[in-house]
């Protein structure tokens, strides 16, 4: 005789009270298959826990985004943000799809020469720029965007002892009405600091002033931010041209568009309260193209979107390694991924989903991961169906930040795995070893 | 483990306590324990009996069934 399905007996106490008007939400289930290739033959293949890439998907946002900004507006170039994810297979995908690269340190922009990059096509932002990563920008012909004064001094230094005359641009902070205001990089609108540095820059003979930038945060939820910067950078722009007669090529725009994870603390999913796209593009566009500028003279419109563009193109794949009861009787399941590998997850309430087909009984429990920190938490409350060792999840939307900012710290890192457009599966960063995490120790010689 | 005498339960898994007033639904394995614990049979006969009857292994169903135990007890339905 066949023998009945196991699930784990449990009872609940029931509460009357008003019913919940939402219903129960149906997040159970299961994702067996990842672009049709089989999660349970991946984590077999390469271990639990895994990260997995999905080219198409990929392939898939990035083309829609070129083609929502491409049928507003005439002129329109995105630059891949390397810190939303370097891994360089990630990086030649955008590269081949037509995007440039976008660095902020002298290890990314050598990670972009590195994925054959054209010096030429490479955006150097942030705050931290050695005078190696400046000449060297410069003499490839990089667009330099200045941060501050001491970066802009040190530039126009540089550019005398080197006889450079680098492409360059600031970046603007300003106040577009949401909290919290970025303004800790680049040059104030409001107090005019940033008309003070262009102007700077135009008067000096060793710059040569080819566009404005800003980036007014991450994980904007209003587009309506986007149109006042785009205005303040046109005012910028158009300021420019009256003065010193001379036309910026291009606008850039930042990033910030968000994913649609759920933040913590949201009431809604962010499925439900993520604007789209096409909400950003029209506030953006809109703007630049009503204020005046003659049709040979538009700027071109430069995009540094990172996470709208590769968050849902990654999935985490773990196991769970043991189930337990708390003290004050909420259901822990401790799963072999945490903090360590989904930093998000101090930013998310990620979506989970079982890999396999299980009871249809859930239960609320709360998601640990396996380090021996109590701050390892990732999901403080999630229901799912009865989970027990050795099952194995699926964490949505994990291709932003998280191969990036990921710490080595207690465990291994694991690999990285990219299923093709075909379908067919590349471990694109193998999982660390110990001799890989101790290979730049030394052992002083009285401990040998 | 003895379920309390005035513990009203249902063959579908659903509980009342009319003392306390409280009701508790468990799921069908869980009501099949408790109707085993109504009988008053030794633990090892309902572990003999689950793991015959379902694809589960012994000593993870005892664990289960231990910490069934505790959630049971907790909410006074056991004695």
């Amino acid at each position: 005789m066949e023998k009945i399905r196991y699930e784990r007996p449990f009872i609940i106490k029931m509460n009357a009270g008003l019913m919940n008007k939402f219903g129960t939400q149906s997040v159970n289930e299961p994702v067996t298959h990842i672009e049709s290739v089989s999660v349970k033959g991946m984590l077999s293949e390469y271990g639990s826990p895994l990260f997995v890439i999905s080219e198409k998907q990929i392939r898939r946002n990035y083309q829609n985004a070129v083609r929502i900004f491409k049928t507003r507006y005439p002129k329109v170039q995105f630059a891949w943000s390397y810190k939303t994810n370097y891994m360089n297979a990630v990086c030649r995908i955008f590269h081949q799809e037509g995007s440039w690269a976008e660095v902020v340190s002298g290890f990314e922009y050598e990670k972009a020469l590195g994925n054959r990059m054209q010096g030429n096509k490479i955006i150097f932002n942030g705050p931290d720029k050695t005078d190696q990563d400046l000449i060297r920008a410069a003499q490839n012909n990089s667009m330099i965007h200045i941060d501050h004064y001491d970066e802009l001094y040190s530039l126009i230094r540089l550019s005398e002892e080197h006889d450079l005359k680098p492409r360059v641009a600031i970046r603007v902070n300003m106040d577009t009405g949401i909290y919290p205001k970025w303004d800790r990089f680049g040059f104030n609108f409001e107090n005019g600091q940033a008309w003070n540095a262009l102007t700077r820059i135009a008067n000096s003979d060793k710059l040569d002033l080819v566009g404005i930038h800003c980036h007014i945060g991450t994980f904007m939820l209003s587009p309506t931010a986007y149109a006042i910067a785009a205005r303040n950078l046109c005012e910028l722009a158009w300021g420019v041209k009256e003065r010193f007669g001379k036309m910026v090529q291009y606008i850039d725009l930042g990033g910030g568009f968000p994913s649609t994870n759920t933040l913590k603390g949201a009431y809604l999913p962010g499925t439900d309260t993520v604007p789209s796209i096409d909400q950003f593009a029209d506030a953006i566009t809109d703007v630049i193209l009503g204020y005046g500028f003659k049709q040979d003279e538009l700027p071109t419109l430069i995009l540094e979107s990172g996470r709208a563009l590769i968050d849902d193109a990654g999935y985490l794949l773990g196991s769970v390694l043991a189930t337990k009861r708390l003290s004050d009787g909420r259901r822990a399941t401790i799963m072999d991924f945490g903090l360590n590998s989904l930093f998000t997850s101090l930013w998310y309430d990620h979506k989970i989903s079982p890999a396999q087909k299980l009871g249809d009984q859930t239960e609320e429990m709360v998601m640990f991961g396996p380090l021996c920190m109590n701050i390892d938490v990732v999901r403080e409350s999630i229901t799912m169906p009865m989970l027990q060792k050795g099952d194995q999840v699926v964490v949505h939307k994990v291709g932003a930040y998280n191969m990036t900012q990921w710490m080595q710290f207690i465990t291994y890192r694991p690999a990285i795995v990219l299923i093709d457009t075909e379908n067919n599966t590349h471990v694109i960063r193998k999982g660390e070893d110990l001799k890989y995490i101790e290979e730049l120790e030394q052992i002083p010689e009285h401990l040998v | 483990m003895r379920v309390r005498k005035n513990i009203a339960t249902s063959d579908e898994g659903f509980l009342f306590n009319p003392t306390t007033g409280d009701s508790f639904s468990t799921n069908a394995i869980g009501a099949e324990i408790i109707l085993l614990m109504k009988k008053d049979i030794p633990t090892s006969e309902v572990v003999d009996t689950i793991c015959e009857k379902y694809d589960v292994d012994k000593a993870l169903f005892e664990r289960d069934l231990e910490e069934f135990t505790l959630q049971l007890k907790g909410n006074s339905i056991l004695e």
